[in-house]
């Protein structure tokens, strides 16, 4: 239907969706421009005891990412985050596409491990912290907790809606097990699963960074704890631009590749 | 064997599982204490009422946040539904609410209202008013042009329309909005408690971790499963009743 | 269901006079899709308390032609005049509709659903009581009154929605395909139901229908649509008696209507399917 409407106009031309596509470039932009204007509202009324300025909070952060210090944090929370993702989506699409394959066993665990999700996961902190100790093995943990099960009841869905008739048509076409798996069955099930890694890797971020802020000696999150301990304004209003910033790139890009994959579909 | 049943056999099953490799020393004691003892703990501590000043905090806490999320986070649904350019245009920024941790703006609000509940109210709402809009939005959309137009038939004003109307045909999503918002709501409260606060459920298991004292620690952590567990079985089960009342099932 | 009624309430309230002159309908160009001619320009005057039902192929805009004529869309061209006042933008008073897609309210119950717009437009509480009562006794949802929609069947559900319109003792009565979703006995007998309602009320009365059978047996004229833009290609008179129901569809003025009624149609059907064949 789009399709139509971009290429069919009367005069032939495709105008109407640039406009729509520098409309939301510019939206996006307004939207920016609100955010610091807000900020600076919140630094006058607050004052610079509580927050610095857009400006101010900038600067800092530049100077941090250019101190090798910070980067040793930034190394810390990241390789905790690869793990983290690597390692729930390994297990997340591996148990969501048997759970999606074995009808009983996923009717009876998806509202479990649907209820499972709505439980504060700062219970499970204390438990995984004594059993893997302070560090990174703890935050991969962490971080894996609060991805996985996105990821696994996308992938069940995904595996339960792979429609029976393609299925079908790879059996008429003579293709084996393996072929079918990887020329029908997962490109057809890819954009659901993708939507669940989209919504796992942010999991894991989140995750990582709370498991620092919580308690630990190294990585970004505790840099930011460390400036609330001194108090140091500037440091803690960089540290959460420098996350905010990287969370929400990181967000965006996994959701324009999200659509792509869902409009091949 | 229904499912209810089965998964009620599982549950029980995976509890007794907890209880045997705690016991038989499989985990050891500093790790995780057996369910049956977190029993005892909990139910010495609810009973000598030193946990009572603690639970009110908490529950006050996320009450305070969740009553804000739904009325502003409906209100925001509202308009934002009304003023499609700017819904577009905001559009982005609730996609991508979740993946940021919001948990980063807490030192800010220390830093701007003090050690005080505000700043954990504050994030509690914060967490809980975006999927409230989103739910409501959803439900907004979903709401048949026939109830829309009855309603002009009917000579009802914008707002009344609003009203008695769409809101009440949008009921069975703004309340699953509702439930979303509940769990998000603890989990910022719970979660600033925990990073720095004076008092509540999050900062006594906090400071239980940080004494090694496993009993309690881990009676409260078992009594906020169990406040939940049943906050979200009073809420489903409402839901039920509303969804069956609209043939919905 | 046939239920013996006094006339004495809705005799106060004299049937619409209805004309439209002129009138037509053009959706504006959007998106790059060209605008598009949906009905008129239509020149038509109502009888004072008749049933005239309108037939046409899919897309002709009786649709369109309804909510222009309730007030819910305002033409591009011409006027529509109800008791010699002009129907812009805002629904005139003393209008129902009953609308093809179930509008009954899920959250209240029968009772409630019947007694919203009373409510709503200030009617004396125990006078809006007698009202819904003999609205629930009329449409034979007595023993409903505390059920909600969701525990009735499709064809109540929309009896619910008509019981609605008529507590409000409208005066111009439009039906949009209201039974396009029964099955054909239930049309049949809702016929039957809306032909007593219409005695009662003394309203005027325009359905919307694809049925033919149902339009020759309703109407006092049936107005055939010609495919977009839609225009009447004629209005026939059936000459049935006001105390008329479906048991004349035995008779052969009956058939011989229906047949003129498709004979007219059949070449408007063709042109419409045509017609959206081009544009796919």
């Amino acid at each position: 239907m789009n399709i139509i409407g971009n290429f069919n106009t009367i005069d032939g031309t495709a105008r109407p969706s640039m406009w729509k596509q520098h409309q939301r470039s510019f939206d996006l932009l307004m939207i920016a421009v609100a955010f610091v204007v807000l900020w600076q509202v919140f630094f006058q009324i607050g004052g610079s005891v509580a927050l610095a300025s857009p400006w101010q909070a900038t600067r800092t952060a530049i100077a941090m990412l250019g101190s090798a210090d910070f980067w040793g944090d930034i190394r810390t929370t990241f390789s905790a985050f690869g793990f983290s993702v690597v390692i729930e989506a390994v297990l997340g699409i591996l148990l969501g596409a048997i759970l999606g394959l074995r009808r009983l066993t996923g009717d009876v665990v998806e509202p479990m491990i649907a209820g499972l999700y709505s439980i504060p996961k700062l219970m499970f902190f204390p438990m995984i912290t004594l059993f893997f100790g302070i560090g990174i093995s703890s935050e991969v943990a962490f971080g894996v907790l609060h991805g996985i099960i996105p990821i696994i009841l996308f992938t069940m869905s995904a595996v339960r809606n792979i429609k029976p008739v393609y299925l079908k048509s790879a059996r008429t076409m003579g293709l084996s097990t393996t072929q079918t798996l990887f020329s029908i069955a997962l490109p057809a099930a890819i954009p659901e699963i993708f939507t669940g890694l989209r919504i796992g890797i942010s999991g894991a971020l989140i995750g990582v960074i709370l498991c620092e802020m919580f308690g630990s000696s190294k990585g970004v999150g505790f840099r930011l704890m460390n400036a609330v301990a001194n108090n140091v304004v500037t440091d803690i209003s960089a540290i959460t631009l420098i996350l905010i910033v990287f969370a929400a790139v990181l967000s965006g890009v996994l959701m324009k590749l999200d659509e792509r994959l869902h409009h091949r579909i | 064997m229904t499912l209810g049943r089965i998964r009620l056999l599982v549950v029980v099953l995976c509890v007794i599982a907890l209880e045997i490799v705690c016991r038989t020393g499989l985990i050891d004691s500093y790790t995780l204490i057996p369910p049956s003892k977190m029993a005892v703990a909990l139910f010495h501590l609810l009973r000598d009422g030193s946990l009572t000043a603690e639970i009110v905090a908490t529950l006050g806490a996320v009450l305070i946040a969740i009553v804000g999320a739904v009325i502003f986070g409906i209100l925001g649904a509202v308009i934002l539904h009304a003023l499609p350019r700017l819904r577009r245009a905001i559009d982005p920024v609730l996609s991508i609410y979740y993946s940021i941790p919001m948990f980063v703006f807490y030192p800010l609000f220390i830093a701007l209202f003090g050690l005080t509940d505000t700043p954990k109210v504050l994030l509690g709402f914060l967490l809980a008013v975006v999927t409230m809009i989103a739910s409501t939005l959803n439900g907004l959309d979903r709401v048949p042009k026939v109830m829309r137009k009855t309603a002009r038939v009917f000579r009802l004003s914008k707002w009344s329309t609003v009203r008695e109307v769409i809101l009440p045909s949008a009921a069975p999503h703004i309340f699953n909005g509702v439930k979303l918002a509940i769990a998000q709501a603890f989990v910022g409260v719970l979660g600033a408690e925990f990073i720095l606060s004076t008092g509540g459920l999050g900062y006594q298991i906090f400071y239980a971790f940080h004494d090694f004292d496993n009993n309690k620690m881990y009676a409260i952590v078992l009594l906020v499963l169990i406040i939940v567990s049943i906050v979200n079985t009073i809420l489903l089960g409402w839901e039920r009743r509303l969804r069956q009342r609209r043939g919905l099932a | 269901m046939l239920t013996n009624l006094d006339n004495s309430a809705s005799a106060s309230t004299h049937p619409a006079i209805v004309r439209l002159n002129d009138v037509s309908q053009v959706f504006p160009s959007r998106g790059g899709a060209p605008a598009v001619h949906a009905m008129g320009p239509i020149t038509l005057d109502l009888r004072q308390g008749e049933f005239f039902s309108i037939v046409g192929p899919s897309g002709c805009g009786k649709s369109t032609f309804l909510e222009v004529l309730a007030g819910l869309a305002t033409p591009t061209g011409g006027e529509v005049l109800m008791d010699g006042k002009r129907v812009q933008g805002s629904i005139p008073d003393g209008v129902g509709v009953v609308f093809q897609e179930d509008a009954s309210f899920p959250w209240l119950t029968v009772w409630k659903n019947i007694t919203f717009g009373l409510k709503r437009n200030g009617v004396d509480p125990k006078i809006a009581a007698e009202r819904a009562e003999r609205a629930l006794a009329l449409t034979g949802l007595t023993a409903f009154r505390d059920s909600y929609p969701a525990q009735l069947s499709g064809g109540m559900r929309q009896r619910v929605c008509i019981a609605r319109t008529l507590v409000m003792e409208p005066r111009l009565i439009l039906l949009d395909e209201p039974f396009a979703a029964l099955d054909q006995q239930t049309r049949l007998l809702m016929g039957d139901e809306v032909l007593n309602l219409w005695r009662a009320t003394g309203a005027t009365v325009v359905l919307i229908t694809h049925a033919l059978d149902e339009a020759a047996m309703l109407s006092d004229r049936v107005g055939v649509m010609s495919a977009r833009p839609g225009r009447f290609i004629e209005i026939i008179e059936t000459g049935w008696s006001r105390e008329r129901d479906s048991r004349i569809a035995s008779s052969d003025k009956f058939g011989t209507l229906t047949a003129h009624l498709w004979s007219l149609l059949r070449e408007e059907s063709i042109r419409a399917s045509q017609y959206a064949k081009a544009k796919s």
